[in-house]
């Protein structure tokens, strides 16, 4: 047998204070909770469109008249998130810093990044999860109440030991039972539904876990890298997903991801953050769904792929460590982002 | 064709049910040879067949039954009062801090004194009623549990947890929906340790100082030089063993389904 049961050194969040953490949970919690009440009020009634699950069908015709710019136009000064001079400090290393940022309600941001430039920081800030050093953070409805926030993680973050169903359900009552089914539908898993999630691909888990974020029907979801871990062909399938289901539940969303490609299929802006500032922020005008083989697809991809990469090239005062420590990531990343291009 | 890939597949699985006794069965031949043939005195061991005949007399005779009564009754109830206290134990100080300031090193401390050097106390304290070898089962049995279950929580993974409470489950339902489960493999990896140990403990504890149980049975056979008795008596300790490690092994795959480990095929 193992070892384990003798073992006095302890693993996992034995040096974090558990109880200390589930006490900050409520104060957070609290917050979002009384937003969920009015949560119901400003959503239509989740629709079933066969014929948007094939992007191609849904043509140009589609997007020009229902894209999110035409959309938006009538409240474009509405903003569901709005940061001033937030920051963030873990003891004494500054993680963000003066970061100001508006995003309109109902738009899609996409934030890119090298690796430890504090974009995840930016979404857990966002998301309630950690509390900023400096400034305001406001998340409200239209008419100024918390808003319903969730977050999809990059790893699923399924419990392993309930039902597909049972974790979609987390956090809801019984009753929740028909909503949960008809979201599983929407993200085409209904059939799995009393699969245990060990059982199901990695594709299919972030869908879980899409489909986990949608029966609450948030005002705002934030996606933290939720498709790096998969793989080409999946992470296609999953920006066709995730944005019909925008389209259709029309929340905000807020998807940090460090492939460039996706941030341009997906984002009505991108936003590069670099050394925890905001150093580009990038209207896509491109019309939806998005043909990424176009000119202008790629020109964007391009141009933002470079605005990333050029940071760590030109500045020599980095260029020292910036060769020892980014070296690989320097090399990989270009090719990475290119292989569907 | 099909019928005969049937069979053959049926024969495997016989085969693979059967591979494992093969050992064993070699073994008993060879000890029934050397008895007979004279090299194995029945002083140091006696044939199987003897074991056998003893054991049966002693079904007959009533005499295995009220002994295996008895050390099964000290076995579990020594198991629920340690266990019992083990798991309550184990849950408050990994749930709550102050609980591990104010108890933990002290139970590790206490953990390094093994429960069969308690012996001499605990007959000073219980004589040698039961009181005594069900205390000192649940002192053996206590400690895996305790350090498992508190591991298990301890080592509950962060982003569940926190995935949990941002998708707004809180109080008794985040402990009941995700940090138990999270902790019950390792819960239940502390629960088969402790059977193991129910058993050894209970054994030194009924032949040191006993009026009735296996262990009595055993030493009482030792003062007549009845070696068949006392095989009768350690195989009857293997078997109860066994059977308790069976039954965490069920509670194992009944708790755990989930866990890949426990799955058979059905990977998408």
């Amino acid at each position: 047998m193992s070892a384990t049961a003798f073992s006095t050194g302890f693993g996992g969040i034995a040096g974090r204070d558990l109880e200390a953490e589930l006490m900050q949970l409520r104060t957070v919690e609290d917050g979002v909770g009384e937003g969920a009440g009015t949560a119901d009020a400003g959503w239509p009634s989740p629709k079933f469109e066969r014929g948007d699950a094939a992007p191609g069908r849904s043509g140009q015709a589609r997007a020009s008249a229902d894209g999110p710019l035409a959309r938006d136009a009538p409240r474009s000064a509405d903003h569901a998130v709005q940061l001033r001079g937030v920051g963030k400090q873990y003891g004494q290393r500054a993680v963000l810093t003066d970061v100001d940022l508006s995003i309109e309600r109902g738009s899609f941001v996409a934030i890119v990044g090298r690796s430890g430039c504090g974009k995840s920081t930016l979404l857990r800030l966002v998301a309630g999860l950690e509390a900023p050093s400096a400034g305001v953070l406001e998340k409200r409805t239209q008419d100024g109440r918390p808003l319903d926030t969730r977050i999809m993680f990059q790893d699923a973050r399924l419990l392993p030991w309930k039902s597909v169903l049972g974790n979609v359900m987390l956090g809801l009552g019984r009753g929740a039972r028909e909503d949960a089914r008809a979201v599983l539908a929407e993200v085409g898993l209904v059939e799995r539904a009393n699969d245990w999630p060990a059982q199901l691909s990695g594709g299919q888990r972030q869908r879980v876990a899409l489909a986990r974020a949608l029966v609450h029907r948030p005002q705002l979801l934030l996606l933290d890298e939720p498709l790096g871990a998969l793989d080409a062909l999946t992470r296609i399938e999953m920006h066709a997903l995730i944005e019909r289901l925008w389209r259709e539940h029309r929340f905000t969303a807020l998807l940090v991801t460090h492939d460039v490609h996706e941030a341009v299929a997906l984002g009505d802006r991108i936003l590069l953050i670099e050394e925890g500032r905001i150093a580009l922020d990038q209207p896509v005008p491109l019309a939806r769904p998005r043909a990424r083989a176009s000119a202008g697809f790629a020109a964007l991809e391009e141009y933002v792929l470079q605005r990333v990469l050029k940071r760590s090239q030109n500045d020599d005062a980095l260029a020292h460590r910036a060769n020892d420590v980014h070296q690989d990531e320097r090399f990989v990343r270009p090719t990475e982002v290119r292989w569907a291009v | 064709m099909a019928q005969s890939s049937v069979n053959k597949g049926f024969a495997r699985r016989l085969g693979g049910h059967l591979a494992p006794w093969i050992a064993p069965l070699v073994i008993l031949l060879a000890w029934e040879f050397a008895a007979r043939s004279g090299v194995l005195s029945t002083r140091v061991l006696p044939e199987p067949l003897a074991v056998v005949k003893a054991a049966w007399s002693l079904i007959q005779s009533g005499e295995m039954w009220s002994d295996v009564k008895v050390s099964t009754w000290r076995a579990v109830s020594g198991f629920a009062v340690g266990g019992g206290i083990g798991l309550a134990l184990g849950l408050a100080t990994g749930l709550f801090r102050p609980v591990e300031v104010a108890l933990d090193s002290t139970v590790q401390m206490i953990r390094n004194i093994p429960a069969l050097a308690m012996i001499p106390l605990v007959i000073l304290w219980f004589g040698i009623e039961e009181e005594a070898k069900v205390f000192l089962v649940a002192l053996g049995v206590f400690f895996p549990v305790y350090v498992n279950t508190f591991h298990g929580i301890r080592s509950v993974d962060a982003n569940l947890v926190e995935m949990a409470r941002s998708y707004g489950v809180k109080g008794f339902r985040l402990y009941w929906d995700v940090i138990l489960p999270g902790a019950l493999p390792s819960i239940l990896v502390g629960v088969r340790f402790a059977f193991g140990l129910m058993w050894v403990t209970l054994i030194v504890a009924e032949t040191i100082s006993a009026q009735s149980g296996i262990g009595y049975m055993t030493m009482n056979a030792r003062e007549f030089l009845q070696t068949d008795v006392v095989v009768v008596g350690i195989l009857l300790y293997a078997a109860l063993g066994k059977l308790a490690d069976l039954l965490a092994k069920s509670l194992e795959r009944v708790t755990l389904r989930w866990h890949p480990a426990y799955q058979r095929g059905a990977k998408a």
